[in-house]
């Protein structure tokens, strides 16, 4: 070429960059970058968001702070008339006398002194009532970490389900967005990751009264708690009550590993845990101090067995029992490993596309896409001859660089972005149609063509970009406020546009200064 | 080839006390339709649900369908067919968010497969919570106001080439916004008083293009909305898309009218106002043509061959090119030619 200048070298990056980046899709092995990056509606998959229940976060704590305090005072052998929990967030302690609730401050002062005083008061039986709560700081603070650990806990367990490129992040205060692409069993994905998983050992109340209890009457410090057996004939679930002494002794916390095992004798699964050495220690006091007493091993407050504690029990290991088939183990072991959520979590949006859908949306949108494009492609050969041919190989190039944006950017493809990409291409004739136009009015006034064409596009230039400011306005809106799919929509009209503007302005550009200098054509096809 | 011969000369600007009375028949049957429906019909996406969309192997009869559903207690659900006739498929929508339970999926094809007798599998679930419904509206609604401001800036900015207005006014939306905000009146509404505003200080600061450009768009908008209210399809999110890029599109068009029209009007200032738009119109006819059909022919071919999903999307976009290209000749123009003629 004559004048090899900023434009052409532009031109030839631009192409070539673009191409580099699509290669990785179309040929894995060519080089290690990525693909393009399909979204879950085109290659299906499930979306969740969760929110973690900071508030019972909050009140687990309170409440396991508040057994703390009752072993506490126990131990240092202060008498007291009660500890009771005021809306789940405030421990309220009462004492007979000023002598005891002094000594429990001083207690407070060594082991509680983050707790705050809400209330110290003496009511009309002389009962002196002492209110804490958790400042407002450390009250935060424990609800940002049960949500990191939430997210963490989570992220362990889909790592064991094997789900290939999960994405898993916090969104605002309390919420989780999960992706999993191409997951096939939607269902146990969803039950693995919103059990809360949390495994307790607390010795049966078996002198209580569970008749009253049934009836309401739960004496203090224990609970009521269910057993769901389902009969494999009948389909029917028994619930089967117990009351339980609440205080935890040992929890899920100290487990190091769980695993499904076959029972020989039933032929039954069931699964094997073994505890860390504090949590084997805490066991095997556990056992001998309470033989022939039943332990209950209750999972999210349900009863799974409680079994007689024949013996004291030394390496650390237990077994838990109760209908399991080869799968609900499996996915108990897992959850089991990976650890209970601090807190509940519930499901505030859950979108799940098959794969045979996300295949029918591709297939549907590259069709459109070649079909749209060809009326398009075939229109401007007609209209302009020989330079609609100039900006078909636009149109062309366009695409390219667009798909190689997607790939470099790591940008999803949706299937609205797919819909960018059409409109893209009926909007992109636009900036060639306005040139062209342009250069024909000045080809009437009678200019040379190198002359019309040069004043074609620096009048035409001006108004192209100021046509296109408005569409990249409102893509950028839709890329900052859209979600998941509307994102996509808004990279690849964004993409698009920009495309446009340099294939038409600038690469078009060049193909006419070679055709009108180099290879000096007298007449303008156009 | 050409379309449009270069010499060419409608008399656009003549037709357009018929225009006038077409644009305000669309308009009021547009905001009548969406009293009768009690404002737009919002998809899951905004109004929270759940959405099922099942296959069935072979053609199936929709009440059998619906009773099924009625035995595992979703009788209130909507059911329609969805995509094409021959492929079976059909959209069940509810109200409440019931898809958190294990099994669900599987509860729905052992209903319908018993009360229909035909295999079906579920093509794609989606569950809306409340909360995130409210969200999504929130969004929607200020990517909107954010829309309209940006766009204000701009063309108040682009047009009267008076760039510290444009900053002036911006401010001054936004200071209203601000202080309506404390009221605590919905979004819906704050968007209703931008608009207000923004209008109230075109017309005080005399800006007639950015007038007439503004007007164009809600004209284009509140029409667009309506014809979906009247073929009751439902607003969800890329809808709101469809309508911010309906917007860019409408703008481009009355951008290129405008600066034709200025153009025109610094070289023929002798002529009089009228014959100057006409004159522009014409101008640029070949390319406003043009474009919209070009981008109508690849819109429509999503709209024919897109599949179901993208369908609603497509059909708002074809209303929008149509619209937008029609609110450019007939509603931005007359705009300028009255306040012209007021003077």
């Amino acid at each position: 070429m004559k004048n090899f200048s900023w434009k052409h070298i532009s031109v030839i990056i631009v192409i070539a960059a673009s191409i580099f980046y699509i290669l990785p899709t179309i040929n894995p092995t060519i080089w290690p970058h990525k693909k393009i990056n399909l979204g879950l509606d085109l290659q299906g998959g499930m979306h969740l968001v969760l929110e973690v229940d900071t508030d019972k976060a909050l009140e687990s704590t309170i409440e396991r702070l508040s057994q703390d305090m009752r072993n506490l005072i126990q131990k240092e052998n202060i008498r007291f008339a009660g500890i009771s929990l005021i809306k789940g967030t405030k421990i309220s302690i009462r004492f007979h006398d000023q002598e005891s609730l002094d000594k429990f401050k001083d207690v407070l002062d060594k082991h509680f002194k983050d707790m705050r005083v809400v209330k110290e008061s003496i009511n009309d039986n002389g009962i002196h009532n002492f209110v804490l709560d958790m400042p407002d700081k450390e009250a935060d603070h424990i609800k940002k970490m049960a949500v990191d650990q939430a997210l963490e806990t989570i992220r362990n367990r889909i790592d064991q389900f094997g789900v290939s490129e999960p994405d898993i992040r916090r969104q605002g205060n309390k919420r989780i967005l999960i992706q999993l692409p191409g997951i096939k069993d939607a269902k146990r994905a969803k039950a693995l990751i919103g059990k809360t998983a949390l495994l307790e050992f607390k010795l049966l109340d078996e002198t209580g009264d569970i008749a009253a209890a049934l009836k309401g009457n739960i004496p203090p410090g224990r609970e009521l708690l269910y057993e769901y057996k389902k009969n494999s004939e009948t389909n029917r679930v028994i619930k089967t009550p117990y009351l339980i002494k609440k205080r935890t002794l040992l929890t899920g916390a100290y487990l190091t590993d769980a695993v499904v095992q076959i029972d020989s004798q039933f032929n039954e699964p069931y699964v094997s845990i073994k505890f860390d050495k504090k949590g084997a220690r805490i066991f095997e006091r556990i056992t001998e101090d309470n033989i022939k007493k039943r332990l209950a091993i209750v999972l999210d407050k349900k009863v799974y067995s409680a079994p007689v504690i024949q013996d004291k029990i030394s390496g650390g290991e237990a077994r838990i029992t109760g209908n399991f088939t080869a799968e609900t183990a499996r996915d108990l072991a897992i959850v089991l490993r990976a650890g209970a959520l601090p807190a509940p979590v519930k499901i505030l949006e859950e979108r799940t596309v098959g794969p045979s859908l996300g295949n029918d949306s591709i297939r549907k949108g590259l069709m459109s896409m070649c079909i749209g494009g060809m009326f398009v492609v075939l229109f401007m050969v007609i209209y302009y001859k020989g330079s609609g041919l100039v900006a078909d190989f636009a149109l062309i190039l366009n695409i390219i660089i667009i798909a190689g944006g997607l790939a470099a950017f790591q940008a999803t493809l949706t299937l609205p972005g797919i819909a960018g990409i059409i409109l893209t291409i009926g909007m992109a004739v636009d900036a060639n149609v306005l040139i062209f136009e342009r250069i024909r009015e000045e080809m009437k006034l009678g200019k040379t063509p190198y002359a019309a064409v040069d004043a074609g596009y620096s009048r035409a230039t001006l108004t192209i970009l100021d046509a296109n400011v408005t569409t990249l306005i409102a893509a950028v809106v839709l890329f900052q406020f859209g979600t998941g799919p509307v994102k996509g929509f808004a990279v690849t009209l964004s993409l698009g546009v920009l495309a446009s503007m340099f294939t038409a302005i600038i690469m078009t550009r060049c193909v006419f200064d070679y055709l009108l200098i180099n290879r000096k054509i007298k007449k303008l096809s156009i | 080839m050409q379309f449009i011969k270069p010499d060419i000369n409608i008399n656009f600007i003549g037709k357009k006390n018929i225009a006038f009375i077409v644009s305000v028949i669309m308009i009021c049957l547009s905001i009548a339709s969406l009293i009768i429906h009690k404002g737009p019909r919002y998809g899951i996406d905004f109004a929270g649900g759940t959405l099922i969309q099942i296959q069935f192997v072979k053609q199936v009869n929709l009440d059998d369908v619906k009773s099924g559903l009625a035995s595992i207690e979703l009788g209130k659900s909507s059911v329609q067919q969805f995509g094409e006739a021959k492929e079976n498929e059909y959209l069940i929508r509810t109200n409440n968010s019931v898809m958190t339970n294990e099994g669900f999926s599987e509860d729905i094809i052992n209903a319908v497969k018993s009360s229909t007798g035909i295999d079906a599998n579920i093509r794609r679930t989606e569950m809306v919570g409340p909360q995130v419904g409210k969200d999504l509206r929130e969004k929607a609604l200020f990517a909107m106001f954010y829309a309209l401001l940006f766009i204000t800036i701009y063309i108040s900015g682009r047009f009267e080439l008076k760039w510290m207005l444009s900053g002036v006014i911006a401010a001054a939306l936004m200071g209203a916004i601000a202080f309506f905000k404390l009221f605590n009146v919905s979004i819906p509404v704050l968007i209703a008083i931008a608009l207000a505003v923004t209008l109230a200080l075109f017309w005080f600061f005399k800006l007639k293009f950015a007038m007439g450009a503004i007007v164009a768009l809600i004209h284009d908008v509140a029409i667009t909305m309506g014809i979906f209210s009247m073929c009751d399809k439902e607003v969800t999110l890329p809808i709101i898309a469809a309508l911010l890029t309906i917007i860019g599109y409408s703008l481009n068009d009355t951008i290129i009218v405008f600066d034709r029209i200025r153009e025109n009007r610094r070289r023929y200032h002798k002529k009089s106002f009228d014959i100057i738009i006409n004159k522009s119109i014409n101008e640029t006819l070949s390319r406003t043509i043009l474009t919209s059909l070009t981008t109508l022919v690849v819109v429509v071919t999503l709209l024919v061959l897109g599949g179901g999903i993208i369908h609603d999307f497509a059909f708002a976009m074809t209303i929008g090119i149509l619209i937008g290209t029609y609110s450019s000749v007939y509603v931005a123009s007359p705009i300028l030619l009255a306040w012209q003629g007021k003077k």
